[in-house]
């Protein structure tokens, strides 16, 4: 087929990218070729809309063994001992095909992890689904649990923490994203950087099938009325073969056969065998025929851009074959020697005997697109003027069991009963706290992982948001008494194309960057997903921020669910009253303007390291941090985990109770402690120039907010739990 | 005490099922499917997880793997062979132990601690165990236990039922029954009791920091009758 602009075009590329295409070949592709470069410049691969102002998010630290720009980022947590972690979103299969994109998501972003040597020790998941009353809400949500719980729990790997929230923003375009953790000795690391010439390039896992043909293109383009057309775009996922490719792949690096690895995830054998080769600044030569393939006849060009799943490539040292061979043998896979390394710097197909592509590595690579794209500047809204009769004519009760039932705050046990979360017999939090945590296998240690977003802050305000989304994690972790490493992000946005969404991601990127460096928690890994929009209508703008922390000796850890009754409750942190995009406000008062509350990192910082020193001193009994829905929801959560109720004093606070109990002002935290400690706690609080307050003491089994208004905690239990099992149930 | 747990290509609670055993005191062997000889064993496990993928029933391919002959062969001559969660699919697929798993009642997978009754302890599994309820966990999505109404009136005369889900206080009400198998029925002997197969796990509570102690018990007991 003669290649032309049209043909390029409906490749997803732009006319221009085409014209800079021929330019860099001095030549026009062939189909194949056209192929490959429509696969490595589309946005999912080359963040050509990103880069420039990813480039400014902090990824170094003294704990950073690995920033972005391998297949996942990798921290250490002391005596040896790394942790490798990513999460990446699947957004666009998964609207599509909700149990085959949630699960091959989770595939992903598990092989993402292994392929550098670590053994995936902890799954976690952030997911967005459209207004429970949207037609579609109910049965994406069923396929995607399936899903990932498909997937990760024939996988082995538990599934410990996650997050999930329904807007109407997402009726159009649901997110998925996927987390994992692995664990990996720090000097058995291995990286997909090629080297050496004449090196034997094998092809391990899973037959090449037609499947996921162009599926990073599809993610990098909105969606429009033919949409159920993509669904052959869908990847299937056969978590059973990953397993053993798992197996085979940790059993192998346990020698010294390996030169690089990288999995074959978004646009297949292409973009794999040109990030070596790029990596490397080496040429790689492959002879296609001797691709494994599901099924006949089957083309260089749908080769090269299948997605079929549970695939990787290796640059092995020579006379390693046998070996390597042997083992991928026992656990049943593909294994077939397929190229070698060259010094032609160029990526050089062979089929039939026929080169049926010669392309220099760089201009797939260095050369691709980058856009400085036009970017709208959003202003802070102004206060809502909420006035105070308003409030008084509420009642606390009313608005209390409103919140905790409400879709974005009630429990999700529904469905994190479906995933595994206790196999491999380390999980010591589970889903349901502020992180869940995992031991390191065989020592003291412990890794706490947390998923946030805060998609409602970012519309209102995307500096902000941005800011607050790092902060949430990082309290999150401290809440478990983890002291907070570094994070992964996973970016989903609207359509560059657009300023208000270019604004959106700009601007909460700035505020990512500002909270990581201050905290001190950068950036190791991440993905960007755009186009997260049906026709005009984009999603509000969604970073999900994965922190991960250490908790030297575990049996420090903390739980949120009260603990002894006669403990004191403090607060931690000032409440100001802030109710501006708070849930109340939004769906008590239905008030959707304003700004969201303010972040002071300065408090942040010095009240979250305060609570890790209270902590480390063993003075905090239960701890949980205040987010969405404010002090009396969190209150609530330790009353209904701990089966203990507690009498509220008497707040000498000057704002109104309904501001006092729902304000979602930042960088607050609720702990228990007993009270023969409370002049010690108090003390080390004043001296640190912490603000904090008591709340009230444990009770048996009620929450009593005054004289007139008291709850008991099965109650409260009734609010909260039912809703999402009921809402699945009709 | 010498133990062996076998790997299937894809079992998942194999390493888990080896720590709990080394941890109690038994000599632990990994034997693989693929091999034909059973090293010498006073307990052989087959653990948890989806051998094969679980593709066809669950347990299925795995029944019919190299290692199962001897494993059959040694449960018949009388040896002890306990199978858990996918472990137990796998010995109903073989006829070690009568009926099947079905799919769960509701149709989704649940994880999750549950609380099971013994029911006999006249066997080397439960001899000498001072508790009658203990706290279990269940990871499963087919564990619906199904049989004739011939096979249940069998078991129940031979008292084949080894544990059943009930309640923290031994109520074995239907609303404690977490996947729809029939009388409760959360696992059974062989008429022999030597061979058990049941679904929750005993390797996943056996610390304090994993939500329970039960399992520790359980193993600690068998060790201590095997002896």
């Amino acid at each position: 087929m003669e290649v032309n602009e049209k043909i390029a075009i409906e490749h997803g590329l732009k006319a221009d990218e085409y014209k800079k295409i021929c330019d860099l070949l001095k030549r026009t592709p062939n189909i194949t070729e056209l192929g490959i470069f429509s696969a490595m410049w589309n946005e999912h691969c080359s963040y050509k809309s990103s880069r420039l102002h990813l480039k400014n998010l902090p990824t170094k630290g003294q704990k950073v063994i690995q920033g972005p720009g391998e297949n996942a980022g990798v921290i250490d947590i002391e005596d040896g001992d790394a942790i490798v972690f990513k999460i990446e979103s699947h957004n666009h299969p998964s609207f599509i095909e909700p149990y085959q994109g949630a699960a091959t998501g989770v595939g992903g972003i598990m092989r993402d992890v292994f392929t550098m040597g670590a053994r995936p020790i902890a799954n976690l998941n952030s997911i967005h689904f459209g207004s429970p009353q949207h037609k579609k809400t109910k049965n994406l949500l069923r396929g995607v649990v399936n899903g990932i719980g498909g997937y990760g729990n024939c996988m082995g790997v538990p599934t410990i923490a996650g997050q999930t929230s329904f807007d109407s923003s997402y009726n159009g375009n649901i997110l998925v994203n996927a987390m994992t953790l692995g664990l990996v000795k720090k000097d058995k690391i291995f990286y997909s950087k090629a080297a050496g010439l004449n090196k034997p390039v094998i092809y391990v896992g899973s037959k090449t099938g037609r499947d996921g043909i162009h599926g990073a293109s599809m993610a990098s383009a909105s969606f429009d009325e033919k949409i159920e057309e993509k669904k052959p775009t869908v990847q299937v996922g056969d978590p059973f073969t990953e397993k053993l490719l798992l197996e085979a792949c940790l059993e192998l690096m346990a020698g010294d056969s390996i030169i690089a690895i990288q999995d074959m995830g978004a646009a297949g054998l292409t973009s794999s065998s040109i990030e070596m080769a790029s990596k490397g600044n080496l040429g790689i030569e492959i002879n296609l025929n001797k691709v494994p393939c599901r099924e006949t006849k089957m083309t260089p060009y749908e080769i090269m851009l299948s997605e079929s799943q549970e695939r990787m490539l290796i640059v092995l040292e020579n006379g390693k074959e046998n070996l390597a061979k042997k083992i991928f043998d026992k656990w049943n896979l593909d294994f077939a020697v397929i190229g070698k390394t060259t010094n032609s710097k160029n990526i050089e197909l062979f089929f039939d005997d026929k080169q049926v592509a010669n392309i220099p590595v760089n201009t797939l690579v260095e050369n691709s697109p980058m856009y400085n794209r036009k970017w709208k500047k959003s202003k802070l809204p102004k206060k809502n003027n909420i006035k105070n009769e308003m409030l008084r004519k509420l009642k606390i009760k009313d608005a209390l069991k409103k919140i905790l039932s409400n879709h974005n705050v009630c429990s999700k046990e529904w469905i994190w009963q479906q995933y595994d979360h206790t196999v491999m017999g380390d999980t010591i939090q589970k889903p349901g706290g502020d992180s869940g945590v995992v031991r390191v296998h065989g020592t003291n240690k412990a890794v706490a992982a947390s998923v946030d977003s805060s998609a409602v802050y970012c519309w209102a305000h995307p500096l902000t948001g941005g800011k607050q989304v790092v902060a949430e994690s990082w309290r999150n972790l401290i809440s478990v008494g983890a002291t907070p490493i570094a994070l992964t992000n996973c970016l989903n946005f609207g359509s560059p194309e657009k300023e208000e969404n270019m604004g959106e991601f700009v601007e909460c990127v700035q505020g990512i960057g500002e909270a990581s460096k201050y905290l001190n928690f950068p950036v190791v890994s991440g993905n960007v997903s755009f186009y997260n929009q049906t026709k005009e209508i984009g999603i509000k703008p969604t970073p999900s921020i994965g922190g991960v922390g250490l908790i030297r000796d575990y049996k420090k850890m903390i739980t949120m669910d009260f603990k002894e009754k006669n403990n004191l409750v403090l607060i931690i942190g000032k409440t100001e009253g802030h109710l501006d995009q708070s849930l109340f406000a939004r769906t008590i008062l239905d008030e959707k303007n304003g700004p969201p509350p303010e972040v002071n990192l300065f408090n942040e910082k010095n009240n979250g390291e305060s609570l890790l020193n209270l902590i480390e001193k063993d003075y905090i009994k239960s701890a949980h941090d205040v987010s969405i829905g404010g002090l009396l929801t969190a209150l609530s959560k330790m009353c209904i985990k701990g089966n203990k109720g507690i009498k509220l004093k008497k707040t000498k606070n000057l704002i109104n109770e309904i501001e006092y109990f729902f304000a979602e002002d930042q960088g607050r935290y609720i702990v228990e402690i007993n009270p023969k400690d409370s002049v010690e706690v108090n003390k080390i609080l004043d001296k640190n120039s912490v603000h904090h307050e008591e709340l009230g003491v444990i009770i048996e089994n009620e929450l009593i907010i005054n004289e007139k208004t008291k709850v008991t905690i099965d109650e409260l239990r009734s609010y909260n739990t039912n809703w999402l099992t009921k809402y699945m149930s009709t | 005490m010498k133990s062996s747990v076998i790997t299937f290509p894809g079992s998942n609670c194999d390493r888990d099922m080896h720590v709990a055993l080394k941890k109690f005191g038994f000599n632990n062997k990994m034997v693989w499917h693929n091999d034909v000889e059973l090293p010498k064993s006073d307990l052989i496990v087959l653990p948890g997880g989806f051998s094969y993928g679980d593709y066809l029933r669950c347990g299925s391919m795995a029944s019919k793997s190299k290692i199962m002959k001897s494993v059959v062969n040694f449960a018949k001559s009388g040896g002890l062979v306990m199978g858990i969660c996918n472990g137990f699919q796998i010995l109903v697929e073989t006829g070690l132990v009568p009926g099947v798993l079905l799919r769960n009642k509701y149709l989704q997978f649940i994880c999750k601690n549950v609380y099971v009754k013994l029911d006999n302890k006249e066997n080397t599994y439960f001899k000498n165990l001072d508790k009658e309820i203990l706290k279990l966990h269940i990871a499963h999505n087919e564990g619906n236990y199904f049989c004739t109404k011939d096979q249940l009136k069998e078991i129940e005369d031979n008292n084949q039922i080894a544990i059943y889900y009930c309640n923290d206080r031994g109520s074995t009400e239907e609303e404690f029954n977490p996947n729809g198998s029939i009388r409760n029925i959360a696992g059974i002997f062989n008429k022999d009791k030597n061979v058990l197969g049941m679904m929750p796990h005993p390797e996943r509570m056996i610390d304090e920091s994993l939500s329970g102690e039960d399992g520790s018990l359980f193993f600690k007991n068998l060790i201590n009758n095997i002896k």
